[in-house]
Order: C-alpha cells, then structure tokens, then sequence
C-alpha cells in the first residue's frame, strides 16, 4: 500500500534543522550505506561513510550545517553534501524537524 | 555524497552485507499450472520451511536488515499461516511484497491490506485480455486476477501492482496493460520471460519476437518512469540508451531466491544445482550462506565478459541473464540468447543439437489438472528490485 511522500520539492536549507524520516531504515555497506524507505518504497544509496554520518547525526544538531561540520565536512566539499542532502529531502529521506 | 548508477554497479558487483532484492517462494503449492512457471510449482513440497522455520528467517532478515522481500511461490496465499507470516514481517520491520495470482484477495483481505504500508500486492497477469492470459495461465485465471484487482481498488489499496511477463503473444498489448493498470489505480510491471523452470520447454515459441523485443525496448523507452520491470530487460540496453535500473546481472550480488525447502539460489530464474548456494538450515544460516557460499563469492569476482567483450554494447548488456544463457545451452560468458545484436541466434544455432541444463527441481502436477473454475496459479516473482535508477531507486 503505497502512502507516497507527496510533498513538493522544497528548496534545502542547511541552516535549519532536519532529521531522517522514520520510515527510513539506514543499512551500513562497504561504500557507505542503503536506504529504504517503507513509505515509498524507494532506496537510495549514500557512497561514503562521512554522509552516512551526517545523516544520522542530523537529529542530534540544530542545523543540517552544524551536522556536517561536526562529521569533518571542509568548506570546500559542503556544497557536494548540501547536493546530496538536498536529494535526500526531494526523495523525502530526510525531513525538516519541526522547530530548529 | 550521493552516488552515480555507474560507480554503484561496480560497487554492487562485489556484493553487499545483504541483498537488496530478496524473492522468497513460500511454497511449491499452487492452484494454477502456468505453462511458463519459473519454479515449476504445483504440489507442495513435504519439506517446506515450517511456521518457526519461516518466522526464524524473517528474525534472520531483520537482523540483516533486509528492508524488504519479495514473496512468491507457488501460490503463497495458499499457505494456511501465509497472513500470519506477512504479519510476523511487518512486525519485525521486514517490508513484504507479494505475487499472487488473486485467488485469496477477498474484501476483507483487501481491506487490511489498504491499510499497511509494509504490505504490497502484486498480481499476475500475462495477457491484457482473457483469451491472452488463459492460454498460458489458464482457464478463468483472468477474471480472478480483474476480480482481485477490482477487489484491491475498491479497499482504497492505490498503487498496487499488475506484473506481466511479456510474451509473443502479449507483447502487442502493452498499452493495454497500461490503461488497465490505471483503471485500478495500479502500477504496470513487466518482466522478461524466462527459459526457467517449466518455461524452458516453451521459452522458443512464447519469447517475444527480434521485432517485438525491439518495439519493447521502444515502449520502455517512452514510458518507463511509470512502468517497473524488476530491472529485467538490461540485455534490451544494447540497443542504445540504458533503460532505467540496474543495468546488470544481479544473480548473488544484490539478488537471490530463498526458495521454498530453504535452498539458497543465485537468482529466481536459475533454479537448479548448479546456482545452489546452499541452505538456510545450515549452520549459520542465510547470512551465512549469504556472506560466505562459494557460488556467490565466485559470481561476485570481476566478471570477463567473454566472447562479449569486444562487443561495442557490452558496457550496456553486460552480456545479458545469466539465466537464460544457461538454460538455453550457452555458455555464461556468451551472449544472451535474445542479444539486441543477433549473437544469441548465432549461438543457439551453434548449440542446435546440444541438450540445454534441465530445470530442476520440478513440483508441476503429475497429472496436468483440469484447470477449474475460480482457481488459478501464479507464476513468477520475477526480481523484483529496481535496485538502482539513478539516485532513488523505485522497487520493484
């Protein structure tokens, strides 16, 4: 039974607070981690070990930013995390926490 | 960051910590006799997994963290404790989908379906009208399947799926499927057909025309956002442009087959000694077998690419199902027997006279039954995992 996640593709933000979705289940692989979410029924798929630690570290910090600097992120890179988070929330794997 | 499909199918060859598509045939038993069952099922096995076996492999899958499996048969709603082991999953967060071929889809079973979002349905049917359908399926096997479709939307189950397994018979009718599949507020799904199990015997004269396989890979072309194909029609991709999905073998490095006495094969479609694994009542477990079998440690090496190396689509087929090569007599490193290239009808013409692999084991009925009315049997679960388009991957 499908419930898909049909909330529009917001713009990502990574100075406000965000969380995985609870219907999203994280499996650690060799080349970083799968995801599944059992709502839409859709994988992605994470390629290194340090986004996998900013997404599950996301809930622990006020901002999605905070999160990635706290996992090692450099400035330089943040832009390629803020890609991929960004994809993350249009695929609604991530969500906004309700107040940052 | 995110991936790119490319990296990841390299990634994905050496194998992962647990499949990602996982079809479990529950049993052997099945009220239909499809002339193409891929697990040539019909009577049930005396060794079948038990309730306890069964619940002890979904304690193994959640363990694993298989997100999800993919349940066939057989008919797997004709288990007595089928419900209770699609509720066992559910509760220890294993997602289930299920092929049927409709026959215990009752209001009430739709009901409770409608309202899970671990639980989907998806009903098989190989023609888009009767005539079509039952010839292979048999008798009054469509009007279930409608009827269970009907039943499914009339629950409020939305997106539930209609799986075709395309055929020369069908393949004129995939827009067909496509409005029927809409008119139930389901999803189209269409799977290569497979010289597998009782398919082998009539994989030559069902298998889909060179002209119509092109016109498919047309058709997927155009409409395969909304359409899923278990990832099955990647030997197509040498036409040109890589259809989506995981554009590869999958056979023991994202895919295997539980099936129902517990053995461990590399894929759905390869069913016989040489793609055992081993078994799930074995020391260790699946994970064992998962994580240690030789066959799977051997299919997870870099592959060669054989005669097909030189081959300008190769990057794109991959040199086809592994299956499908096997079972018509090829050699693995070979080309499909269906390659977009012609090198399969050359192939199969250099083996004419060679006995191609027996599928094995063989459940059919010894005596063909009658087929009655109101009873039908599913046929296959195809992979049924889209592990890969692009970044998000749709199952299925």
């Amino acid at each position: 039974m499908s419930t898909e996640a049909t909330r529009p593709a917001a713009a990502f933000d990574l100075d406000r607070a965000w969380c995985l979705d609870e219907r999203v289940a994280v499996r650690p692989e060799p080349f970083g981690a799968l995801l599944y979410h059992y709502g839409t029924r859709r994988l992605s798929f994470l390629k290194n070990p340090t986004v996998l630690t900013v997404v599950r570290s996301l809930a622990e910090h006020p901002t999605a930013r905070s999160a990635c600097e706290s996992a090692g992120v450099s400035a330089r890179s943040l832009p390629a995390y803020e890609r991929a988070l960004a994809t993350l929330a249009q695929s609604a794997m991530i969500r906004e926490r309700g107040e940052p | 960051m995110t991936a790119s499909p490319l990296p990841l199918v390299d990634q994905f060859a050496g194998g992962l910590a647990a499949p990602i598509c996982l079809t479990w045939e529950l049993t052997y038993a099945c009220n239909l006799s499809c002339v193409h069952c891929l697990s040539s099922s019909g009577r049930r096995d005396p060794g079948e997994l038990s309730t306890a076996e069964c619940e002890a492999l979904i304690d193994e899958f959640e363990r694993m963290q298989v997100f999800y499996v993919n349940i066939g048969g057989g008919e797997p709603t004709v288990r007595p404790d089928f419900w209770h082991l699609v509720d066992y999953a559910v509760a220890h967060r294993v997602g289930v989908k299920f092929s049927t071929n409709g026959i215990k889809i009752t209001p009430e079973v739709a009901r409770r379906l409608a309202g899970s979002d671990y639980v989907d349905v998806q009903i098989s049917l190989d023609g888009a009208t009767e005539q079509v359908n039952d010839a292979v399926r048999g008798t009054s096997s469509y009007r279930t399947a409608i009827r269970a479709a009907a039943t499914l939307a009339a629950a409020g189950f939305r997106g539930f799926k209609l799986s075709v397994v395309v055929t020369r018979h069908n393949a004129a009718q995939l827009d067909q499927f496509a409005e029927l599949a809409d008119q139930y507020g389901a999803q189209l799904r269409l799977t290569r057909l497979r010289p597998a199990g009782r398919g082998a015997a009539v994989w030559h004269e069902l298998r889909p025309t060179a002209g119509q396989q092109r016109a498919v890979y047309d058709w997927l072309t155009i409409h395969g956002e909304n359409v899923l194909t278990g990832d099955s029609f990647f030997h197509l991709s040498g036409y040109g442009q890589a259809l989506p999905g995981l554009n590869m073998c999958g056979a023991g490095r994202v895919v295997c087959l539980i099936d129902p006495v517990g053995d461990v094969y590399a894929c759905p479609f390869a069913i016989h000694d040489s793609f055992l694994a081993g078994n799930v009542r074995g020391d260790g477990g699946f994970a064992r077998v998962w994580r240690e079998s030789r066959l799977f440690a051997e299919l997870r090496r870099p592959q060669s690419g054989g005669a097909c190396a030189s081959c300008s689509a190769y990057d794109a087929c991959r040199g086809g199902c592994m299956a499908a090569k096997f079972f018509t007599g090829l050699p693995l490193d070979g080309p499909d027997p269906e390659c977009v290239r012609g090198h399969g009808e050359a192939a199969l013409a250099r083996v004419g006279g060679v006995t191609p692999p027996r599928p094995a084991p063989d459940h059919s009925r010894r005596n063909p039954v009658r087929v009655t009315i109101g009873r039908r049997r599913p046929p296959d679960r195809a992979c049924d995992s889209d592990p890969l388009a692009g970044f998000t991957a749709r199952t299925g």
